[in-house]
């Protein structure tokens, strides 16, 4: 009985997936009884009903399922009808659930929106891809199997066992053969059936297929199922550690690229100048906020506000940076602990400056869509994309910053303002101009790291006193004014704590980084580059 | 390195005296001293225990800036990690206390702090052995922070590291001590330190007496150790000290060991600074590893140089200036008064490079009796 | 002599500072000690908001026995000895009747020796560890059994969740929660081996080695949650990161303490749907009373997007305590004050009674919520009626026997009903 339901509803639905969404599609007058009470909002009834319409409807409850899904599903309180409202660009749009037509805007009060808990979404995603299994797109069918592999009923596999007999895609024919064989591994009638399943499964990643062998081989099997289970479970063992260590590779590099972009504009502004430069935090939360006001200013085009943000963020802490330079630190030149004291000051100034704009509070950056999610390589190895367009992005300012100071002839005189400002300036170069420039340059590149870390952390007025010290540390272990020791510091500091950090935790894995600062700084005085010929005394 | 000593060589020697300094310190404390036990509270010469305890204060940040002062003024190394010095003086003062408050914690164990108690700590750690008494915690008071000091400064100091470098290790020093007080694990009370004391050598730590017994131990004490550093600095230790400030390598090629001069001399100013800890602990009446934070130790720096640096009454009148500031702005206007201290801060390293003293240094030889300083 | 002469002025000013604030005195006033800069302005500078809006408010309606309001507000600066010395200050140099202030559990320990020597009256509006009860402060946030236990009850009984992360920052507040939590999760039969429990610095910011643990520690077939006691700054890239690790409240529902509608608001959310929180209250609740106080406080903020939380909401509730207990004791006297609050009752904000009780802490909802997209929590639990704050946990060996009752019978905070002691009282 139950089977020929199935069939069924999988026929209505090739057939129903032909109609026209502007059709009405027939429902049942007890299901449309049972739609009105979702209504009441009870989260303890409204599983029970959804059951109850599963049960008896088939894929025209798709959209039923997504908006709810989705949150999308809201009613109206005088009459109980059920509509969508889809927000897109900022805007709301309202139309009849099952028709999809528009609707005029109703009062904001006079819709009500229909929960859903946890419990529910878990039930819906199952529901959806159950039905999504007959979806005409391929990637659709393949990720409606995956989803369901971690829920395998017997109706479930007899549906799939019943599609995989058309099943033209390949993949998809995979997906569903390995549902069929994690079926026939934990429920096979004989050892045998379920030994040569288990074989099937050697080597593939799912973590589905981790428990279930992990069942099997605790569980009171079949010895030989035992057996097998255990040697498959090696394997799989074996390269998720592998990619485990790919893992902490790509996490240290990854907290590598943040301290070089926290570093870098210091190692310009301490490094190469000698000013230590305390308001350096500063730049950086000043370009994070650049970026949060981007994002106000043009709410519907969050997909493009960092290609703004990161010119602007360059440009506003660049000139606060030179109007720094030009209004307190030439007056301190050959004085370096005392800009300490001065851009200390100005550090306290600037963040009660953007408490008072701002409000203490963490402003909100969005993350564009291209940023959120992750790349996934297999089951258990995925690159969080956010991270790897960070790492891209550090690279590509380290290089372009490289380029500036080798390449160009204002790269030149600040080299050479940096190295012997009396005899740069006999040579005819403008200093103090050079001075300006150069600590607008660091400025403007931590501001522009500022844009990075808005979408990794907290934008508030705080933010730049958590990297000021890291930066630090970074720029005085690679070797202070060497551009190349920064970047190898960054590295080799953000590898090491990653590799530190599963076996001592995050706290002690500080502590020893630190300490082995101090150890090493004794070892090598001046860094792990150190500036070698006269310039360096 | 050159720069540095370029600037400072400008500098003449020591203060002729701080006696004058030392006088009007004693006035002070005795007035207000004083002032709070005669006088009944509706009095106009009463002062008030807020006073009292505010100037205790006042008075063991003046002898953290005392003691920054005589490395960076002095010899040059500015550390930006004393606070670290002061916070372990002052953490083991508070296990002194700790210890002292007996059964009288919220859970009534005898053998056991309130916080081991409740993060279930079956017996004290070895570390806490012996703080039960007075002088053992005195001793380690200085000891701990002497020897890291040593420890520290030994190994620095030999392989020559100058400058930028060893300041920011000294942050480093302090920042890796701060994540590590705060561990619970560690056995110091973790993020919320040590507190509630009850009373330090049988005298009650709420009595209006005890705090202004603390007041006057805590003058006495800078007082002292003002003059034992004055006497240290014009001795021939001090000019070596000087020499070293001024052309480090120089003073290497005549012979001296520059390395285990700048050793003792560091370890002397970590102890004036654990000192202070252990005296500010029992007057504010907590001590947690917020005090370890690099903020607070570039602070202390700040007031150094505001006071004017190469003065040892300078130091001190910076850090009493800079924290009366703190506590009148932030009470003036909470909003606003960060914008009031940077922009002093600026201000100070922009029109007054010597700080405070130096503008009365300029004020003396303008239109003052000829000065009377000692040249070098 | 110049020295001379600032030594004299800085004694001087300060002694003046003194004698001038004493001497207006018909007026009530009420010390705000919140952290205005620093680490905490973060969240508490909302909280000062609440109090002047609260003054404000009362005002209108005519003060209190027949006196207006007088609001004191300092900054302590997130700097814990401050908070002592800001406490005598209020007291000694202000004479403010009341204080309502801290956040953060080392300030309220840092104001606790200052306030019961010169025998003041503070209200800490902020849910914490428990552990405490003192004659001078009303605890008025949740203690461990009115946030914590609930919602690992609701997580067991209607999520089924069988393996536990307990993440939380390295400080007092987690390590007790977490402590209290362990046990009373044994009790309940779970195995070590399904209890992942792990510590953070504050402000951590790189979660990526945390967050593929605790994936792959959910991954191993048991339904997991994790019970998050990760504090303000740290939450926003931890949030982020399960988000961009593809960590799903359905598969791995995180339910925290600390975080409210007010930490939602410097987070996008989109990715966060369906995470849960556990408090006493929040601003998407539906009552007369919530939508007046949001309406209210919009108004005085002059920001029609800022939201409400439930520090600010224990705030509200102490605010309007305290203020009967004034009236019913006919006085602003510390010890008159302090007998009449216990008992007090005052509506709450999601619509039912707040009560104080005899151990200084209050009986209150306990309700669940569900992050949605636009920030808010939508409730999809909460319990049948108030639970009363338990100031010593049952679950810790240290502090089952000790009760707190500070009723006329015994008055004090600290009795341990096995010795018949009460410690530390002279």
């Amino acid at each position: 009985m139950k089977h020929f339901f199935i069939i069924c509803s999988v026929l209505l639905a090739l057939f129903s997936s032909q109609l026209s969404a502007q059709q009405s599609p027939v429902i049942a007058t007890q299901t449309q009884a049972q739609l009105q009470q979702l209504t009441n909002n009870k989260l303890r009834q409204s599983l029970v009903l959804l059951q109850s319409i599963a049960s008896r409807e088939g894929v025209n409850m798709l959209p039923l399922y997504q908006s709810l899904l989705d949150g999308q599903l809201y009613f109206i309180k005088s009459d109980t009808k059920l509509i969508k409202v889809v927000k897109e660009a900022g805007k709301k749009h309202y139309s009849e659930l099952f028709t999809d037509r528009e609707i005029t805007a109703p009062a904001k009060k006079a819709i009500k929106k229909i929960r859903v808990n946890n419990k529910i979404r878990i039930y819906l995603r199952k529901q959806i891809a159950n039905l999504k299994l007959t979806a005409n797109n391929p990637q659709v069918r393949q990720d409606a199997v995956q989803s369901l592999l971690r829920d395998l009923t017997p109706t479930t596999i007899a549906n799939i066992a019943q599609l995989r007999l058309n099943e033209k895609n390949i993949e998809v024919q995979q997906m569903m053969d390995l549902a069929l064989t994690l079926d026939s591994a934990i429920h096979g009638k004989l050892a045998v059936t379920q030994v040569s399943a288990i074989a099937q499964l050697q080597g593939n990643l799912e973590p589905q297929v981790r428990n279930t062998l992990n069942a099997l081989n605790t569980e009171q099997s079949h010895p030989s199922v035992q057996k097998a289970a255990q040697q498959a479970l090696l394997s799989i063992e074996q390269s998720i550690q592998f990619y485990g260590y790919l893992d902490q590779l790509f996490f240290g590099l990854s907290l590598g690229s943040v301290l070089l972009l926290a570093a870098i504009g210091l190692a310009i502004t301490f490094g190469m100048m000698g000013v230590i430069n305390m308001a350096h935090g500063e730049m950086i939360m000043i370009g994070a906020y650049t970026t949060y006001v981007v994002q106000l200013l043009m709410p519907n085009l969050i997909e493009y506000s960092l290609w703004v943000a990161i010119p602007l963020a360059f440009v506003v802490s660049g000139s606060i940076g030179i109007l720094i330079e030009r209004c307190v630190i030439r007056f301190l030149h050959g004085r370096p602990l005392e800009t300490l004291l001065a851009t200390f000051g100005i550090s306290l100034i600037l963040q009660q400056l953007v408490r008072s704009i701002f409000s203490p509070l963490n402003r909100q950056v969005a993350s564009p869509e291209w940023m959120s999610g992750s790349w996934e390589i297999n089951p258990v190895f995925s690159l969080t994309l956010n991270r790897l367009y960070i790492l891209a992005f550090a690279l590509l300012v380290f290089l372009a910053l490289l380029f500036i100071l080798k390449k160009t002839s204002l790269g030149l005189y600040v080299r050479a303002v940096s190295q012997n400002r009396a005899m740069a300036k006999a040579m005819g170069i403008r200093t103090a101009r050079v001075d300006a420039i150069t600590f607008g340059l660091g400025s403007g590149i931590a501001g522009i790291a500022g844009v990075a870390l808005s979408q990794l952390t907290n934008v508030g007025p705080n933010l730049g006193q958590a990297y000021i010290i890291d930066s630090f540390m970074v720029v005085v272990f690679g070797g202070v004014g060497n551009l190349l020791g920064t970047l190898v510091a960054a590295f080799s500091l953000g590898i090491a704590n990653k590799i530190l950090e599963p076996t001592t935790g995050a706290v002690l894995a500080s502590i020893i980084i630190l300490v082995f600062i101090i150890l090493f700084i004794q070892k090598r005085p001046k860094g792990l580059f150190p500036q070698k010929g006269r310039a360096a005394e | 390195m050159s720069k540095l000593s370029q600037y400072f060589s400008t500098r003449s020697g020591l203060q002729s005296s701080i006696l004058p300094f030392v006088v009007i310190l004693f006035v002070a404390t005795l007035g207000c001293a004083l002032g709070n036990l005669l006088f009944a509270p509706d009095s106009l010469f009463y002062v008030s225990t807020y006073t009292i305890t505010l100037l205790g204060k006042y008075l063991c940040y003046a002898m953290l800036a005392l003691a920054v002062d005589i490395i960076w003024g002095y010899c040059g190394i500015l550390s930006l990690g004393h606070g670290a010095f002061f916070a372990l003086g002052g953490y083991a003062m508070g296990m002194y206390l700790m210890r002292q408050i007996g059964d009288r914690g919220v859970y009534g164990n005898p053998d056991l702090p309130d916080f081991m108690v409740f993060l279930d700590w079956q017996e004290i750690p070895w570390f806490w052995m012996g703080f039960d008494h007075f002088w053992f915690a005195m001793i380690m008071v200085a000891l701990v922070p002497g020897i890291l000091a040593f420890v520290f400064g030994w190994l620095a100091f030999r392989s020559r590291v100058t400058g930028v470098y060893l300041s920011i290790i000294t942050q480093a020093m302090t920042y890796a001590l701060l994540l590590a007080f705060f561990r619970n694990e560690m056995g110091f009370g973790g993020n919320n330190g040590l507190t509630d004391f009850k009373d330090i050598l049988g005298f009650s730590l709420q009595a209006d007496t005890t705090r202004v017994a603390l007041l006057i131990t805590t003058a006495v004490v800078l007082a002292a150790l003002l003059w034992i550093s004055q006497l240290i600095l014009s001795s021939r230790f001090g000019k070596v000290i000087i020499a070293i400030r001024d052309t480090e390598a120089r003073t290497r090629f005549l012979g001296y060991r520059t390395d285990r001069f700048k050793v003792w001399l560091f370890v002397y100013s970590a102890v004036i600074a654990a000192i202070a800890g252990a005296l500010y602990v029992p007057q504010v009446g907590i001590i947690n590893p917020g005090e370890f934070s690099p903020i607070n130790s570039i602070e202390i720096v700040v007031w150094v140089a505001i006071g004017g640096r190469g003065t040892l009454v300078g130091a001190i009148i910076g850090a009493l200036l800079v924290n009366y500031a703190k506590t009148r702005f932030t009470a003036i206007m909470p909003e606003v008064w960060l914008f009031a201290l940077g922009g002093l801060f600026v201000l100070v390293t922009l029109y007054l490079p010597k700080g405070l003293m130096g503008l009365y240094s300029q004020y003396r030889e303008k239109f003052g009796p000829k000065p009377t300083q000692v040249q070098r | 002599m110049k020295i001379k002469h600032l030594i004299s002025t800085l004694a001087l000013s300060v002694s003046c500072a003194i004698s001038v604030g004493a001497i207006a005195a018909d007026t009530i006033k009420v010390g705000v000690l919140h952290s205005l800069s620093g680490t905490m302005a973060i969240s508490e500078t909302t909280l000062k908001d609440t109090v002047l809006m609260l003054i404000e408010e009362q005002n209108k309606k005519g003060g209190l026995l027949g006196k207006q309001l007088e609001a004191v507000v300092v900054d302590p600066a997130s700097n814990w000895p401050l908070f002592a010395e800001k406490t005598r200050e209020l007291l000694t140099q202000e004479k403010v009747d009341v204080i309502f202030g801290s956040w953060t559990s080392v300030s309220r320990k840092s104001v606790l020796p200052v306030i019961e020597e010169l025998n003041g009256l503070m209200f800490y509006p902020v849910q914490y560890e428990g552990e405490e009860s003192s004659k001078n402060i009303f605890y008025t946030g949740a203690a461990p059994n009115q946030q914590a236990i609930p919602a690992v009850d609701y997580l067991m009984n209607d999520l089924d969740v069988k393996r536990w992360v307990l993440a939380g920052t390295d400080y007092v507040y987690p390590r007790t929660t977490n402590k209290i939590l362990l046990a009373y999760l044994k009790s309940k039969g779970v195995s070590d081996a399904d209890i992942m429990i792990n510590y953070t610095p504050f402000g951590h910011s790189d979660w990526q080695s945390i967050v593929s643990e605790i994936k792959k520690f959910g991954g191993e077939g048991k339904k997991t949650a994790v019970v998050s006691t990760i504090n303000g700054d740290a939450n926003v890239p931890f949030y982020k990161e399960l988000g961009n690790q593809g960590v799903s409240a359905e598969d791995i529902p995180v339910i925290a303490f600390s975080v409210g509608e007010e930490e939602l608001s410097g987070i996008d959310t989109t990715p966060l749907v369906g995470h849960l929180a556990a408090w006493n209250y929040f601003q998407s609740v539906e009552s007369n009373e919530n939508e007046a106080f949001i309406a209210t406080w919009k108004a005085f903020i002059g920001d029609d997007k800022r939201v409400t939380n439930d520090p600010m909401e224990a705030t509200y509730i102490g605010f309007n305590m305290w203020a009967q207990a004034v009236t019913k004791a006919n006085t602003t006297d510390v010890d008159a004050v302090e007998q009449a609050m216990l008992g007090q009752t005052t509506p709450n904000l999601t619509g039912g009674i707040a009560k104080m009780n005899n151990n200084h802490h209050l009986s209150k909802p306990v309700l669940i919520g569900e992050i949605q997209d636009d920030g808010q929590f939508e409730v999809v639990w909460s319990t049948d009626s108030v639970v009363a704050g338990d100031a010593w946990s049952d679950f810790l060996p240290g502090s089952k026997d000790l009760i707190a009752d500070w009723s006329s019978k015994t008055k004090c905070g600290n009795y341990n009903t096995v010795t018949k002691v009460c410690s530390g009282q002279k």
